[in-house]
């Protein structure tokens, strides 16, 4: 999203529910993001129509008026044969693309090559059914264009969100009511960490770290001199490990050995580290490996502060419990370690923080608590006290004199999965989540869940046949980096050659020690979504 | 928006069109009795107890659910108004367990002089009433009140039913259904006096359609659905609202922000639910964040209050 300069989904949810159009791209929210699907569903049924593609027919997917199977890892192809058959049928927004875009012709003459036959040869989505979503996108007066995981956990995963931008550009759907980009968060507070300067080129408020004036500015407040560089994503962190440039860690509520792609290799990178501090609510695979490990509060029931939704939406967290034992808030144990460390930071509170961000972050600046409270959450930016908030961005690209420079189409081209099919390795393992389960299942394996499945194999049941495996039958399944066992359930939602297996039973069947660690070098995000397995029958 | 003028109980009102008969007399400070209508449910008109006279209209009308027009006169106190409603409570808890309704609707019954007492002592809890052919009844004797009641189904660690206590408001089904989660686990079965809420042919819930949202549970207003958690609580004779706080949070799972408000007792988290009046939620939750709190709690080694033992008995049972 930095390509229109702030990296936030552009629409409120309500937008949802008055769209004309709605297409889920990688997304699965009746599973993964149920509060969501609420809103989407009252724009069902108020008449808009909705494309899933998804290379899983899922729960989504079944209140789609299409569904569209594409092949994991062809979603270029997909959108830039979408764009060429928009420019194609001349129902590209040309007012719009003149006045507000830069670099239309470079992105028509390399859209070129993706016609319809060689997208369908590629994403094995029928020529017609991609003529008829271009027509339909580039026809609607408003359009929601969604998408998580499904699109950014490949290698090229910063390109693939790219080619959906281009095509928002291309039919100018985003800056106005109903018509937005819909990256919805996968965490509760990602959006928020990363609003906090969470990142490794980023203070507070999107301001850059190799920007002198914004160093400045928080060498000011800080009273002390700042890195001028670029700091490390957390793929190349672990290269870093491997070369030895990184030899202590301190991991705050995280579990890469259960959480990274090829986990085997993590966990040997974290078990040769010199130190290791984790600071946890639980005693994780990744804290029980730790030199020290700080045991925290609950975030969201046992601290104050707030957490960041994914339309923006700063909201207040508070106290409802006591943290047990010697458990303390992450910003105490923080505060204690730099005291410990010689410098005098006090004891500040999550209120006092709040508003040392807010007089650094002037997107957050009118977002005192006592608003934050009356206005049940505020969504950024909110520059001033009496700033309402802004429900959705971008609207700059309607202005008739613009505010700043048009936004640049990116093209981008098709790259393949790292991990390619073969005849040792025939199906495409994909992973992701489940309603009732988290990530490694830390949190909500707490709850006894009626509809868990546990660390299961699903396939599609011609395949299960040809192996003559049963469903629950325990199988070998092999990648080029590891083999583990799980049992099998039958999906009909899955095409055969294709496999899904949830990442919340690391314990029962551990995904990731399968998956492969080619990341996308912008974003440092794995692979997870492409994994080339074999599965074999256990003959005893 | 075009703001309509109205008269209610003599007293001059405006609102905005499209608005409810409802909403125009809590305007001017005339609350009215309901039990099927919930803000974020779309009005059912079941259960009838929100019934006005409206001048010129030969039927009370359903006021949750009659938009209003201009120059409408509406009486909602008139002798006519509250026959019908101190009958509908009668017929209603006659036949239902209602002593877990809210204080407001006690107060309502007891304002209409509302009497489920006077059709007899309640007839015993029936076994087949999830099997029962419509229209094959005996013909009462009139000795004792023909109810609802049957035996409670437990069916899995999280949800309670108990349709013993159910007047049929259809609100869960709404919620289940199109209002919100859209799973259509559960419809209306039955006719008659025979109707009941059940998943298809009764099968568990653990079978069922049910995703576990918990939203039937949220929007219940008579304790026929509840958490498990509060029925092992309250079975244990531990259950204390009095001593619960409720503290307003945000969901820990993923990025949508969904507020939560934790009931909290002796420094547990004993319910979830999130505020109707919230844009995000309209009250509803999903299985995470209604029943997702429990690692912050562990029933396992950690198990030390009263309320840990209960539930953690209750689970291994």
């Amino acid at each position: 999203m930095a390509v229109l300069g702030a990296g936030g989904g552009t629409s409120s949810y309500e937008e949802i529910e008055s769209t004309e159009l709605i297409i889920l791209w990688g997304s699965n929210p009746r599973e993964a993001h149920p509060i969501f699907f609420h809103h989407l569903m009252k724009g069902v049924r108020n008449g808009a129509e909705m494309y899933t593609i998804d290379p899983r027919r899922t729960t989504s997917a079944q209140w789609a008026d299409t569904w569209m199977g594409l092949n994991v890892g062809s979603d270029i192809v997909l959108a830039n044969a979408v764009g060429r058959e928009i420019i194609a049928q001349d129902l590209h927004n040309k007012e719009f693309i003149s006045h507000s875009t830069s670099g239309f012709e470079t992105y028509a003459a390399r859209v070129q090559p993706y016609t319809l036959e060689y997208a369908r040869e590629i994403t094995g989505i029928p020529a017609e059914a991609i003529r008829q979503l271009a027509y339909d996108y580039a026809t609607a007066k408003t359009a929601q264009l969604c998408w998580v995981l499904g699109i950014t956990e490949h290698h090229n995963g910063t390109d693939n969100v790219l080619a959906l931008i281009d095509l928002a550009l291309l039919t100018g759907h985003v800056g106005r009511f109903g018509s937005g980009l819909v990256p919805i968060r996968g965490q509760n507070n990602v959006q928020g960490g990363g609003d906090m300067g969470g990142l490794p080129n980023k203070y507070p408020g999107y301001q850059d770290v190799e920007d002198p004036a914004s160093r400045c500015k928080f060498e000011e407040a800080w009273g002390c001199e700042l890195n001028p560089v670029d700091g490390r994503h957390i793929s190349l962190m672990f290269d870093a490990m491997e070369e030895g440039t990184i030899r202590g860690l301190y991991v705050v509520g995280e579990n890469p050995a259960q959480s990274e792609a090829d986990a085997d290799r993590i966990r040997k990178l974290l078990a040769n580290l010199e130190f290791m501090v984790a600071q946890d609510i639980f005693l994780t695979k990744t804290a029980a490996m730790a030199d020290v490990v700080f045991p925290a509060a609950v975030g969201w029931a046992e601290s104050e502060g707030t957490a960041t939704s994914s339309d923006r939406r700063v909201q207040r967290i508070r106290a409802a419990l006591q943290p047990p034992g010697e458990a303390k808030h992450d910003h105490e144990i923080i505060a204690m370690l730099a005291n410990a460390m010689g410098h005098d930071w006090g004891s500040p509170s999550a209120f006092e923080i709040w508003e040392e961000l807010r007089s650094l972050s002037p997107m957050h600046y009118g977002m005192t608590y006592e608003r934050l409270e009356e206005l049940g959450g505020i969504q950024w930016p909110c520059p001033d006290l009496d700033h309402p908030g802004t429900p959705f961005l971008h609207s700059w690209l309607w202005e008739d004199t613009l505010p700043r420079e048009p936004a640049p189409f990116k093209p981008v081209d098709y790259a393949p999965p790292i991990d390619p099919l073969s005849e040792d390795y025939p199906i495409r393992l994909t992973t992701g989540r489940r309603l009732d389960s988290y990530n490694t299942g830390v949190q909500s394996g707490g709850y006894q869940s009626p509809i868990r499945h546990g660390g299961v194999l699903d396939m599609a049941p011609a395949d299960a046949a040809r192996l003559s495996v049963g469903e629950g039958e325990v199988v070998r399944i092999a990648s080029r980096r590891a083999s583990i066992e799980a049992p099998v359930r039958f999906d009909s939602a899955l095409r055969p050659g294709l496999a899904f297996m949830s990442v919340h039973h690391p314990d029962d069947a551990d995904v990731n020690r399968l998956t492969i660690d080619a990341w996308d070098p912008q974003a440092g995000t794995a692979e997870f979504k492409a994994t080339a397995i074999r599965v074999d029958k256990i003959t005893v | 928006m075009n703001e309509v003028a109205l008269n209610i109980d003599g007293v001059a009102a405006s609102v905005p069109e499209g608005s409810t008969i409802l909403e125009a007399c809590r305007s001017v400070d005339k609350p009215q009795p309901t039990l099927c209508y919930l803000e974020n449910l779309t009005p059912v008109n079941a259960c009838r107890v929100c019934v006005v006279e409206v001048e010129n209209n030969r039927l009370l009308v359903p006021s949750c659910s009659r938009p209003v027009e201009e120059g409408m006169v509406v009486n909602t106190d008139t002798e006519r108004v509250r026959h019908s409603r101190k009958m509908v409570f009668e017929f209603v808890a006659s036949s239902v367990q209602m002593d877990l309704v809210d204080e407001e609707t006690r107060e309502w019954m007891d304002y209409y002089g509302a009497d489920p007492s006077r059709y007899g002592n309640p007839a015993a809890s029936s076994l087949d009433r999830d099997s029962r052919h419509p229209g094959h009844h005996p013909i009462p004797d009139g000795s004792e009140a023909a109810n609802v009641h049957q035996p409670i189904k437990v069916d899995n660690d999280l949800y309670v039913r108990d349709y013993s206590r159910c007047i049929l408001c259809y609100k869960c089904v709404e919620a289940c259904g199109e209002d919100a989660q859209n799973s259509f686990a559960i419809a209306v079965s039955g006719r008659g006096f025979d109707a009941r809420i059940s998943t298809e042919f009764d099968t568990p819930l653990t079978n069922s359609a049910c995703v576990f949202c918990g939203n039937c549970i949220g929007v219940c207003p008579t304790g026929a659905l509840m958490f498990r958690s509060e029925y092992e609580m309250r079975k244990a004779e531990i259950w204390d609202e009095d001593e619960q706080s409720v503290t307003r949070t945000i969901c820990s799972y993923c990025a949508v922000g969904c507020n939560l408000d934790l009931h909290v007792q002796d420094n547990r988290i004993v319910k979830v639910t999130s505020p109707i009046d919230h844009s995000i939620t309209d009250g509803h939750l999903c299985i995470k964040g209604r029943f997702g709190y429990e690692y912050v709690q562990d029933l396992g080694e950690m198990a030390s209050t009263p309320i840990d033992i209960v539930l953690a008995r209750a689970r291994t049972t």
